[in-house]
């Protein structure tokens, strides 16, 4: 077995041990190339089928080209979509010059909140990575929210030998990351591998930039570079020194920590 | 373009333990940055934020990523970092030092392949640093490398280094551990970290970078016997997956499986993968995979598959080494869920034979509770069955977590098999059943042909109550709706099956009721027995014949006086039998053994 083949088992075990477990599952997909990786992983999990269904919050800022992607590959591949939309926020006019940490949380942490208590979900499979930043750094597979979708970070259940967290009281969920082993290079690489069809927002289009990671149009940047193919990709990222989220503003001094204890992903 | 296969590259999950301050982060974060191994910008932006804040800069900040963390100057949980030189990429575990926070440390460790174990100089050894030594011998992790950090602060002095690592290595060596190399280092000043620094040339053993590399992989297990717990049962597309992740050994197409502790026998028809256009050929150790059999079979997750010739254990009591991480104690006597790989079921401390103090190995005997971050050695009583291994033949299988309050609490490494009263039981069905010469007709073709499962209801109660009548009347009522059904009466086998017993000879006698039963559960029959004394562990020794077939206990009393023993179903005061029959098939219905309509039809046994 090559590495990918151990990441990969690694997540199709979790994927199933939640699929077992957790009675009202969902998972997030943001059509980024981690959630559309993680996409995929599910499909081989379950031999071609997606047992539960998608969760999208839509922003209302994001690409249009995303949620053209998105509404695709639902088809092709027999999807259900859920999509959430804080649709009171935006009449309001929230807005990234309202200050990013405020529309974040109305826009995506609120947005999450009032759709999975609306659904009653408790098990939520999300495709964050260790090395995508600190706090990440120290998530579990199997991450408990309180109530309150917040994340106890001072008090982490143990787990050990692939026993999770898949029990819990009443009113809280908990959170699923198959891809915590996974690192920015590892994704290109099984998306190369596994030809995972991702959206082309990624490559260079022609005007020599494009992105590294997704969000909203507002807030992501896009980078110089002229890699054209997941294979370009790849080799650009074995030599480049600059952190994946760096085009992202939220990231900035303790944004995102302060976001993710409150419940953002 | 030159593309470097992923193949050629070593994976290495290491682990960073030590007493809290004694420089595990700063190892860590010192040896990022002088490999150059950090993300543009993050050590001046770092730097920046620790001169806004008037705070000396620490490398361990580079880790330390919560607020809190970096306030109080602790790590609090582990952080997974990632970590590239020469062929091998590493994922290194910062783990926490301070006492509290030792269940992050084992859960850090508990994944790595190899650990650095870091010691103060000027401190010396100290509680967790024998804590954590002990914690990775239970962990099975046996590469281990020693750093004795801060030598700046004891002028770099062989002696401090040399008398440390004698004290340490003596302590390892009680535990049947023995370090690959003990490294003086100094993480603030990048001494022997990265690079030799020339202020220790008394010593001629690696840098930490060079340690790293000394470690090993392991060995692959596809070697060792199969193991393969079912972690799920899928209904994709009309086939019936088998899945899970093998821990142990292969499989192929056309090899017969056993499945622990349920006994049952079927070969594999295929591997099942998806975006794969020819199916694979074999399936190994490593893999999440699925598989199809050859019979349907009835199969739950935690049953673990084996081939014939090295099957698991299977006891319901078993001797273990429990490290604690409850919030509460681990109480002799009290319930917990048992978690054996994919296994989950009820189990009670049966004993606690001594507990052992994880900062200095003291033992105690006769104690009846262990607190949080203590060890004891255990003998565990399972609500029923269960296959496992001992931790020295097979690591995933002989091993295991207690869980309390919705919390993995205690984790566990099975160290003997302890026989129980079924032993001898148990041990006949499992070679009669592993070794049964199959007809080509499958249980399953016999249940979807009568419509209904094979099944043993066995009827038990006060005297005068009406079982036998009952009995009667239920196979009658049975057999009347077209069903397969036959009344096995135990008075019957005394007239000739058992003329050569003496009548005392109880084990015997019902150890070929068991057997006899066995057989008609074979030719897809509901078998009714009435019984007229039968004791608890009589009902033990036939569940344990028949297992895995399910066995449907009625209970009948004359009057509501005394309280009834478990069972299935209670029936008091029977006026009409007819009536009381009509019960019990619906309670046959509702457990899915009887279809709801009578004959050939599509009923699914299975699932
Ligand atoms: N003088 C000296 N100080 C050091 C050295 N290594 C670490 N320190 C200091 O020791 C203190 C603790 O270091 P950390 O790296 O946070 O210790 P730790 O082992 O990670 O601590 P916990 O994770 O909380 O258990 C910090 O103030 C470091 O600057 C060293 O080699 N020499
Ligand atoms: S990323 Fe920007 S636009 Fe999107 S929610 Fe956050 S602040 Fe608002
Ligand atoms: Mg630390």
């Amino acid at each position: 077995m090559d590495y990918l083949d151990v990441l990969e088992s690694q997540s199709i075990y979790i994927f199933r041990e939640a699929y077992k477990n957790f009675k009202n599952l969902c998972m997030l997909w943001s059509m980024g190339k981690d959630s559309t990786a993680l996409l995929w992983l599910a499909r081989k999990a379950f031999f071609g089928h997606v047992p539960f269904p998608l969760v999208h919050i839509d922003t209302g800022y994001k690409i249009p080209e995303m949620i053209e992607y998105r509404d695709k590959v639902a088809r092709e591949w027999n999807l259900r979509l859920v999509i959430g939309m804080n649709k009171n926020a935006l009449k309001e006019g929230m807005h990234p010059d309202q200050g990013r940490i405020k529309c974040c949380t109305a826009l995506k942490t609120q947005g999450l909140k009032s759709l999975l208590e609306e659904k009653n979900y408790t098990g939520v499979i999300v495709g964050v990575r260790s090395d995508e930043e600190g706090t990440r750094s120290k998530e579990r597979y199997f991450s408990p929210r309180d109530k309150n979708n917040e994340w106890d970070f001072r008090d982490q259940p143990p787990e050990l030998w692939n026993q999770f967290k898949i029990s819990f009281p009443e009113g809280t969920h908990v959170r699923v990351h198959p891809l915590l082993d996974w690192t920015e290079l590892n994704i290109w690489e099984y998306i190369s591998r596994e030809k995972v069809p991702v959206i082309d927002l990624y490559f260079d289009r022609g005007g020599g930039t494009r992105y590294r990671s997704l969000g909203c149009a507002p807030c992501t940047g896009s980078i110089k570079s002229t890699a054209t193919s997941v294979e370009d990709i790849i080799e650009e990222l074995k030599h480049t020194t600059v952190a994946e989220r760096a085009g992202r503003a939220q990231d900035e001094g303790r944004g995102l920590e302060v976001l993710r204890k409150e419940g953002y992903m | 373009m030159n593309k470097t296969p992923t193949e050629t590259i070593e994976h290495f999950d290491i682990v960073i333990v030590g007493h809290v301050d004694h420089g595990k982060s700063t190892v860590i974060g010192r040896l990022y940055a002088d490999t150059g191994s950090l993300p543009d910008g993050k050590l001046e932006k770092v730097k920046a934020i620790c001169e806004q804040q008037g705070k000396t800069f620490e490398y361990a900040f580079l880790f330390d990523a919560l607020l809190e963390e970096q306030e109080q100057g602790i790590t609090i949980d582990t952080a997974r970092t990632f970590f590239t030189w020469g062929s091998r990429k590493y994922t290194i575990i910062d783990a926490p030092g301070h006492k509290e926070f030792l269940k992050n440390m084992i859960s850090g460790a508990s994944r790595a392949e190899g650990a650095l174990l870091v010691i103060d100089a000027k401190e010396g050894v100290r509680e967790q640093s024998k804590q954590h030594g002990y914690m990775l011998s239970l962990l099975g992790i046996k590469q281990i490398t020693v750093l004795v950090n801060k030598m700046d602060l004891v002028d770099y002095r062989e002696e401090v280094f040399r008398n440390i690592e004698k004290e340490y290595r003596a302590f390892l060596a009680s535990l049947n551990v023995h370090p690959l190399f003990f490294c003086p280092v100094s993480a603030l000043e990048g001494d022997n970290i990265a690079q030799k620094g020339p202020k220790m040339a008394w010593f001629d053993g690696p840098t930490v970078l060079q340690a790293l590399h000394a470690f090993s992989k392991e060995k692959p297990k596809v070697d060792m016997a199969l193991r393969f717990p079912v972690q799920d049962v899928y209904k994709f597309d009309g086939r019936r997956i088998i899945a899970g992740r093998i821990n142990s050994g292969k499989l192929k197409p056309g090899d017969m499986l056993v499945f622990s502790p349920s006994n049952k026998t079927a070969r594999v028809r295929s591997i099942e993968k998806f975006n794969c256009h020819t199916p694979p050929t074999n399936a190994f150790a490593g893999q999440s995979t699925g598989i199809t059999l050859d019979e349907q079979i009835f199969i739950e997750r935690g049953e673990i598959i084996s081939t014939e010739d090295n099957i698991p254990m299977v006891s319901s009591l078993f001797r273990a080494n429990i490290f604690w991480m409850g919030r509460k104690d681990l109480q002799k006597g009290k319930r917990y869920l048992l978690r054996l790989c994919t296994k989950e079921i009820e189990c009670e401390v049966w004993e606690i034979h001594r507990g052992v103090n994880s900062t200095n190995l003291e033992t105690q005997e006769a104690v009846t509770s262990i607190a949080r971050n203590e060890v004891a050695e255990v003998t565990i009583r399972a609500k029923s069955d269960v296959a496992f291994d001992l931790y020295s033949d097979f690591d995933s299988t002989g091993r295991f977590v207690l869980v309390e309050d919705y919390d993995v609490s205690g984790g566990g490494i099975i160290m003997e098999y302890i026989s129980d009263e079924q032993e001898s039981f148990r041990k006949e069905a499992r070679q009669r059943d592993i070794h049964w010469v199959k007809g080509e007709v499958k249980l399953s073709d016999r249940a979807e042909c009568y419509g209904h499962r094979a099944a043993v209801v066995l009827l038990s109660g006060t005297d005068d109550a009406g079982k036998i009548e009952l009995a009667r009347k239920l196979e009658k009522k049975l057999v009347k709706e077209g069903r397969h059904a036959y009344l096995l009466d135990g008075e019957n086998l005394r007239l000739g099956l058992d003329l050569d017993l003496s009548g005392t000879d109880s084990s015997e006698t019902i150890r070929r009721l068991g057997e006899v039963a066995r057989l008609l559960l074979d030719t897809g029959m509901i078998v009714i027995t009435p019984s007229i004394n039968f004791s608890q562990e009589d009902f033990q020794r036939i569940k344990t014949l028949i297992h895995p077939a399910p066995l449907v206990s009625i209970y009948v009393m004359e009057k509501e006086t005394s309280s009834p023993p478990d069972c299935d179903h209670l029936l008091c005061e029977i006026r009409n039998h007819e009536a009381a029959a009509n019960e019990i098939t619906a309670k046959l219905k509702e457990k899915g053994i009887l279809a709801n309509i009578v004959g050939p039809s599509t009923f699914c046994y299975t699932i």
